[in-house]
């Protein structure tokens, strides 16, 4: 499943993401890469997040969302 | 704002490296890095006693600021680099910082570490030990961190660390000696001091890297670091620090890879993610082991953002606390107003008795009174308003509210082709044009940046709210509220239909890609709001006695005198009567046909203010409100003139610093020259059809 697709209050690990280079580098370089746990805090439309990655919120929009495949893998905040 | 040049080289003030390390006298240099939001301005503010720009959202910093600070006999020199997350070559932050470590041109690094965001923290930390440079940790914050019931074991973080780490608190003034203490002893440590790490897994690697880095990573990775190096070392003799070049070489970093290629069978997989996951394991390691009581982290925050950043109320909310904002600015902002200009009317009447009887000429009285009282008296009156305003919006950006608002605005601006981010310099609009055209940088995006350049100047600055105070009070009363606010609702909603149009006319449509940081929420510090707010009534103080001063002057000679000399009071025949009766005929279409008037909105684009001003002067405001709106109303200028006022000075040409501002960031005279003439032709169409409805109406 993708990322855009995912549940407030549960955790997922990324498995891949596609995105153009810059802001692939730019969300490696805040520790979003393959493994990564995230936790979802809220969201709202087709899938604009606010995530908790690594200990700090982000605030993503549905073009980053939908290009992030993740697993679930369990309930509770990180 | 610290930044002045979007595409600041690493290192603005090229010095020879041993000029540069001790360049005057100072003794060393100490350079200050950290995570955007960890409070690293405010503790560089803290030891140099200058006043940057500190806010809360990245890209505040862009270029390297430079201070002095004394501590026993040392002159020390202090350098705050941007706020970055990590030290690839990625942005401009990054670059800036890296670089700048690197160049020797930095003798210890002072690494701030918000205490309440360790894991983010640390990540940046380990990076820099990399580097190879002495660092010290600075651990900020540390007040939140015990508010919240949680723990930092003080003894085993350092220990893990292999680096001194000091407690600060940059907001109370404490640890700052200390820290600098720190700074100077660490300055000729050559790698970690004594590490006790717990090795969980048996190494199979031949080196035991554990007494030696702070970073050690797994076996497979420790190899191929190890080959790397024998094949730096072979190609490039004298290289430094090889560790640090083979792991970024292992991590595809553009720069190095750039400058030490290497010619190696296996070098096509990417080890980025690897390294950075292995990074953030270790730190998991120090976080299970030095914090405690962690799940007590970020309660009120959560509260908060429930509401805040709510999927339906998220929008309401925003714009109930703008008109929160806006309310406080009018009504506040007037009461302490009436009392400056009580005082005001004083000191003209005593000017105008006083001089009169030592028998000063006309000309000295007029100058004086309807020229510099007038004018710049008339703006000085508007400063309790400006101060909440700023008050205000240092209150949400300081708190952590600003960039929610990127997320909660993410869903309307992503429908115009715009990232929510985008929304944060059109809010700081708001204040004033110039810094918020600047924050348009934090934008990734070139285009979305000449978008939201060009929309910005829409939304209604401080200067414009000069104009609707003076104009809706004097013809709407009691809706004189209502009527402001209308004025920022229509600012609001023309940015947004410009920017929509742009996007449906757009071919080359390109994909926004929203991600910014959300700080927790705090309580705003007092010293950085005041700082903020102080920076801001000085510019507009500072533009009172310069800018503002001398186009008032200009006016009142262009008022007072006509070709046949003096004409005082009146001005029929001035010269300022000529140029405005010429120009009456385009301006009578948008109800704006009134040569004093027309004056007026040519001399305000030098500042908005100046329309005020301006209008001050040629109705002679020092006498009162009273007799500004009886001059007005002997001109038949009605309530529906003010109307179209308002309209065409929210929508026109903001001011000549906004114009420079975009040529500045733009580095373009031909789109600079496009937006003016846009705003114009923009704010002429607008007001037309307000002032031809408007005649239907009435």
């Amino acid at each position: 499943m993708y990322l855009n697709e995912a549940q407030v209050g549960k955790n997922y690990t990324v498995e891949k993401i596609t995105l153009p280079f810059e802001t692939e580098r730019r969300l490696e370089a805040l520790g979003m890469t393959n493994r990564a746990p995230v936790s979802v805090l809220n969201r709202k439309g087709k899938g604009i997040l606010i995530i908790k990655l690594r200990g700090t919120r982000f605030a993503l929009g549905y073009n980053i969302t939908k290009n992030i495949e993740v697993e679930e893998s369990g309930d509770g905040v990180l | 704002m610290g930044c002045c040049d979007t595409k600041a080289p690493p290192i603005r003030r090229k010095k020879g490296a041993a000029e540069g390390k001790n360049g005057g006298d100072y003794s060393m240099t100490i350079g200050f890095i950290g995570n955007p939001n960890c409070g690293k301005t405010t503790l560089f503010n803290a030891y140099t006693g200058a006043n940057l720009k500190v806010a809360n959202w990245p890209g505040v910093t862009v270029e390297k600021v430079e201070g002095a600070y004394k501590y026993k006999d040392e002159r020390i020199k202090l350098i705050d680099l941007p706020g970055t997350y990590s030290l690839t070559s990625y942005t401009m932050e990054e670059t800036v910082a890296r670089n700048c470590i690197l160049s020797g041109e930095v003798d210890v690094v002072i690494n701030v570490v918000d205490a309440s965001a360790l894991e983010r923290g640390l990540y940046l930390t380990l990076q820099l030990l990399e580097l190879g440079k002495p660092v010290v940790v600075a651990l900020n914050m540390m007040d939140i961190v015990l508010k919240r019931g949680m723990e930092i074991d003080m003894h085993r973080l350092p220990e893990m660390l292999g680096v001194p780490v000091i407690p600060v608190s940059a907001r109370k003034r404490t640890g700052l000696d200390i820290l600098i203490h720190a700074a100077i002893h660490h300055k000729d440590a050559k790698g970690p001091d004594a590490l006790v790490h717990e090795h969980r897994e048996i190494s199979h690697h031949e080196h035991d890297h554990h007494s030696e880095y702070t970073m050690v990573y797994s076996d497979p990775i420790e190899d191929e670091i190890d080959k790397v190096e024998t094949a730096l070392v072979k190609s490039y003799h004298d290289i430094k620090n090889v560790r640090w070049h083979a792991i970024k070489i292992l991590e595809h970093d553009r720069e190095i890879t750039e400058k030490y290629p290497l010619d190696m069978p296996d070098s096509t997989h990417n080890y980025e993610s690897q390294i950075i996951n292995e990074k953030y394991d270790f730190i998991g390691e120090i976080i299970d082991e030095v914090m405690v009581h962690k799940q007590r982290q970020d309660k009120l925050t959560d509260k908060l953002d429930r509401a805040f950043t709510h999927k339906i109320w998220g929008i309401p909310i925003f714009l109930g606390i703008m008109a929160v904002v806006f309310f406080l600015t009018f009504f506040v902002g007037d009461l302490i107003k009436s009392l400056l200009e009580l005082g005001i009317s004083a000191l003209s009447d005593a000017i105008d008795g006083g001089l009169t009887s030592a028998g000063a000429s006309e000309i000295v009285i007029s100058l004086l009174n309807d020229g510099i009282i007038s004018g710049v008296g008339t703006i000085i009156t508007f400063l309790p308003n400006i101060l909440i305003l700023f008050l205000a919006l240092a209150f949400l950006e300081d708190s952590g509210y600003m960039a929610r608002v990127a997320y909660v605005m993410e869903g309307v601006m992503s429908k115009i082709g715009l990232s929510g981010r985008a929304f944060i310099p059109m809010l700081l609009g708001f204040g004033c044009t110039v810094p918020a055209i600047m924050a348009s940088r934090a934008l990734e995006n070139r285009r979305d940046r000449f978008k939201v350049m060009l929309v910005t100047p829409f939304m209604s600055c401080s200067a414009r709210l000069t104009i609707y105070i003076l104009f809706a009070e004097m013809f709407f009363a009691e809706y004189a509220f209502l009527a402001a606010f209308s004025m920022y609702l229509l600012g609001i909603l023309v940015a947004i239909g410009v920017a929509a149009v742009l996007h449906l006319i757009d071919r080359k449509k390109t994909a926004n890609y929203l991600l910014i940081e959300l700080p927790e929420y705090k309580l705003p510090d007092a010293r950085t709001v005041g700082i903020y707010v102080w920076e801001k009534i000085k510019d507009y103080l500072i533009k009172a006695g310069t800018t503002i001063f001398i186009a008032t002057l200009i006016i009142w000679a262009l008022m007072y005198f006509g070709p046949a000399g003096f004409v005082g009071e009146g001005g029929g025949t001035s010269f300022a009567a000529y140029i405005g009766r010429f120009l009456e005929p385009a301006f009578a279409p948008i109800g704006l046909g009134f040569w004093q008037i027309v004056v007026a909105l040519i001399a305000g684009i030098s500042a908005k203010e100046v329309v005020v001003s301006s209008c001050a002067v040629m109705l002679g405001a020092a006498e009162g409100s009273a007799e500004f709106a009886a001059a007005l109303a002997a001109m038949g200028f009605g309530p529906l003139n003010a109307v179209c006022l308002m309209v065409f000075c929210l929508l026109y040409i903001p001011c000549v610093a906004t114009l420079a501002t975009i040529r500045k960031e733009s580095k373009s005279w031909a789109w600079t020259g496009f937006t003016a003439l846009f705003q114009l032709v923009v704010a002429y169409v607008i007001t037309l059809i307000v002032y031809q409805i408007g005649v239907l109406i009435v």
